[in-house]
């Protein structure tokens, strides 16, 4: 990794400030009506112009310590790109995001900034933070808007000759390629999907991050020699101990992710019309049933009235989807309040935009059918009691309150598991009592020459703390492979 | 690092629509995001595995057996696993048994019915055009050791998996009889080729009497029960054979498998569309079958289950035959 300063703008640091910062309010993001976007899987937010943008980045103090770079888990170095941005210097703005995060375009979209580093933004104690994370979208997008020869490639290293596979294209996965590649190792990623990306393809749908956005970030991933290789199930076609010896892969990342639905298991549950939110935003976002039948051979059940059952991002993204997919009223029914809704404060306010309304309180004991087809479900009335172990106020059942709500599709979105198909790839590898992998801080697990990261270690988590992991494995198995 | 082969470049396509209606400050210019990459060794990837078709053939009116290079998948491949497959970029995944496979030779087989669009497209495809994706093996291969006696029932184009477990169970030691069905004897499919399995008795059953014996295949099912003549059975074909299968061998207490034809979508666990209910439990047929105890099944439900997209189906039935000018 170079050290920190090899690439400082001039003005940054402890020279003059370059600026006199604006005290102008944050500039809203442009984005599409919410009428409009009921009937489109276009992108809502629409990024800002470059004179937003400036405008943007001129509120930044450009703090001497700046305390939002350690708000972020991959530690971009925020106050330079921001300068960069002041300067007009966009190339070197885009340089300097791209030599900590892979993904700065899809980073600035669906990174949950108003936690990390706008959370810790010096701004933020007096009015709102600068909006980081839409100026690295900002960046992101020049970037990939470049003509493919201008755009950053990072640099590679000379080859080591050794051979590192990476097991899953997601965000653990690529950010763990990208930093391998970089260090100058082979790179081979197993992808089990016929595309590139995790759940950036078949999970977060396209209204919140344009497919051709991932592709186009993952073909830069290629474009540093990494070979991705799609419809190739390990556990089924290789296991882990067979890319160390018959393939022979000095290093293997494991970044499957958490992908096994968790249904509710409740009566009913298996009626025609209940889907889990993994098998709804697949069909939609990576076999494109929305264009059922003209462009897409997948079809989905289009719903008139949708229950959605939790209140996690993937809850609004499975909820914002079926009102594009025609539904007359989609509800989201979560057992506790609105306080305690994991979903983003931006994906909340989206869905309501759009019509979703919100059931709150409530919990789905079963799903009422006709002829195999849901009719409806069943929900009680529940209550907030003391907080539990996730400091959360633990929702207790109101006796008696059950009542009918008509619905003829249900989407469960209640977290996700570990995928079985692990036990098959690797019966060795350590897990936890929930099936996750266990692993140090470097993403070592018990198998020497193994590592892992993101949600197969975590459970679900976010975009960015797996592209931590991910890069954090990619050095120590660099590390691994140097001693070895 | 080994480079693609002479002259094969991959055309890196950012699809520059989509960008230009996403970026506003827009930078691009249309056609400049297309590039040929020129320097294999940096920036080239090899060329994204194809999966040539080696080898089709007509069985009946309807059903059709086709090969394909996959060289991986044939070393890995057991009896009763199941493939995804994907004939262009716009089409379903659809889960279809392994007939057949060769790991010296890099191929594996499959058997379809012709039952709506993504199997007409199949079926007119020929050899040496390319599948858009193959993903295999999924799913838990068959149990076949020491079964002692078994009866392998195959209904309709169930044949296609009652064949290589069929050959599998022999293969492992048991005495097999395989009892294979069907509306008439134009329907039957792969009953040479089980004949000719060394050690395998094969009892041939016509709704039409056409072929075989006249009946279901219940009938000699229920004799071999009676007569304790079978240790295991083991049924695929249609749901509702399965479940007739499962009644007939309930009662004498024949312990019996089913390899189970769920809707799928990824076929890897991820989305449980696949999810039937064994013993009051709910399994993904995907990763944990597609075999289970056929007396623990809930067969309505998953005869219910099957039925989701019938309405979605014709219209896509509609929609591929006004454009594909066929009139199959």
């Amino acid at each position: 990794m170079p050290p920190v300063n090899e690439h400082e703008t001039p003005g940054s640091s402890s020279e003059k400030p370059r600026h006199k910062p604006s005290r102008a309010p944050r500039v809203a993001m442009p984005q599409r009506d919410a009428s409009s976007r009921r009937h489109t899987f276009d992108e809502v937010a629409l990024g800002y112009s470059d004179d937003q943008a400036l405008a943007e980045a001129m509120r930044c103090l450009q703090c001497k310590n700046a305390t939002c770079e350690a708000g972020c888990p991959v530690n971009i170095r925020i106050k330079d790109f921001i300068g960069a941005i002041i300067d007009g210097d966009l190339r070197a703005g885009a340089e300097i995001l791209k030599e900590r995060n892979t993904l700065p375009a899809v980073c600035g979209r669906v990174c949950p900034q108003e936690e990390q580093c706008e959370a810790v933004c010096v701004l933020a104690k007096k009015g709102t933070p600068v909006a980081i994370g839409r100026l690295e979208r900002y960046l992101g997008d020049y970037d990939l808007a470049c003509e493919i020869e201008h755009r950053c490639v990072p640099e590679v290293a000379t080859p080591t000759g050794f051979r590192c596979a990476v097991v899953g294209s997601g965000p653990a996965g690529l950010a763990c390629a990208g930093e391998l590649a970089k260090l100058g190792h082979e790179v081979t990623v197993f992808e089990s999907l016929h595309a590139p990306g995790g759940v950036l393809t078949y999970g977060i749908p396209g209204f919140r991050l344009p497919k051709s956005i991932v592709e186009a970030e993952v073909g830069l991933i290629e474009e540093m020699g990494v070979r991705i290789e799609c419809d190739q199930v390990i556990g089924r076609i290789a296991t882990i101990e067979d890319l160390m010896t018959a393939e022979g892969y000095g290093a293997v990342f494991i970044g499957s992710g958490a992908g096994l639905p968790v249904f509710l298991g409740i009566p009913g549950e298996n009626m025609n019309g209940v889907y889990s939110a993994n098998e709804f935003l697949t069909r939609v976002n990576l076999m494109g049933a929305h264009e059922f039948p003209t462009k897409s051979d997948t079809p989905v059940w289009r719903g008139r009235k949708v229950a959605v059952v939790g209140a996690g991002n993937v809850a609004m993204d499975a909820a914002r989807t079926a009102v594009r997919l025609g539904a007359d009223e989609v509800f989201l029914v979560y057992r506790r309040t609105e306080d305690e809704m994991p979903a983003r404060l931006e994906e909340v306010h989206h869905a309501k935009e759009e019509g979703v309304e919100f059931k709150l309180l409530c919990s789905p004991v079963e799903v009422l059918g006709h002829d195999g087809f849901v009719t409806g479900i069943v929900v009680t009335r529940m209550e907030l009691g003391e907080p539990d172990a996730s400091g959360r106020r633990a929702p207790m059942c109101v006796l008696g309150s059950e009542f009918e709500i008509d619905c003829d599709t249900v989407i469960i979105a209640a977290g996700t598991g570990a995928n079985p198909l692990l036990n098959d790839a690797a019966p060795d590898l350590e897990r936890n009592r929930w099936g996750y992998v266990v692993a140090d801080e470097d993403g070592a697990t018990n198998i020497p020459g193994v590592f892992a990261g993101g949600d197969i270690v975590t459970g679900a988590a976010t975009v960015i703390l797996a592209m931590g992991a991910g890069k954090t494995a990619a050095h120590a198995m660099d590390r691994w492979l140097g001693g070895s | 690092m080994v480079g693609p082969p002479e002259g094969a470049f991959r055309v890196t396509v950012y699809q520059a629509d989509a960008l230009v209606s996403i970026v506003p400050p827009l930078r691009v210019r249309m056609g400049i995001l297309f590039r040929y990459s020129a320097s294999p060794e940096l920036l080239c990837r090899e060329v994204a595995p194809l999966f040539r078709i080696v080898h089709t053939r007509a069985l009946s009116d309807a059903v059709f057996e086709m090969g394909v290079e996959a060289p991986r998948i044939a070393r890995k491949v057991k009896a009763g696993q199941f493939l995804m497959v994907r004939t262009t970029t716009h089409g379903e995944r659809i889960p279809l048994t392994f007939s057949d496979w060769s790991a010296e030779e890099g191929w594996v087989r499959f058997i379809f019915m012709r039952v709506g669009k993504t199997t007409h497209e199949l079926s007119h495809m020929a050899v040496g055009e390319s599948l858009a994706d193959v993903v295999g093996p999924l799913g838990m291969p068959t149990h076949v050791d020491g079964l002692g006696r078994v009866a392998v029932v195959g209904g309709g184009v169930g044949a296609a998996v009652a064949y290589p477990v069929a050959r599998a169970m022999a293969a492992a030691g048991n005495d097999v009889t395989v009892i294979l069905g069907a509306r008439t004897a134009d329907l039957l499919i792969l009953q040479d080729e089980i004949a000719a399995l060394p050690g395998v008795r094969l009892r041939i059953m016509t709704d039409d009497g056409s072929a075989g014996d006249k009946g279901l295949v219940t009938t000699p099912l229920k004799e071999l029960c009676e007569q304790e003549a079978i240790d295991h059975a083991f049924a695929v074909g249609p749901a509702i054979m399965m479940k007739f299968c499962c009644a007939t061998t309930a009662e004498p207490g024949v312990p019996t498998t089913v390899s189970l034809n769920p809707i799928m979508v990824d076929g890897t666990g991820m989305c449980g569309a696949c999810r039937v209910t064994v013993g009051g439990k709910t399994r993904f047929g995907c990763v944990e079958g597609p075999d289970f105890d056929g007396h623990a099944v809930d067969w309505e439900e998953l005869m219910s289950r099957q039925r989701i997209y019938v309405d979605e189906e014709r219209e896509a039935d509609a929609e591929f035959f006004r454009s594909c000018g066929c009139h199959l």
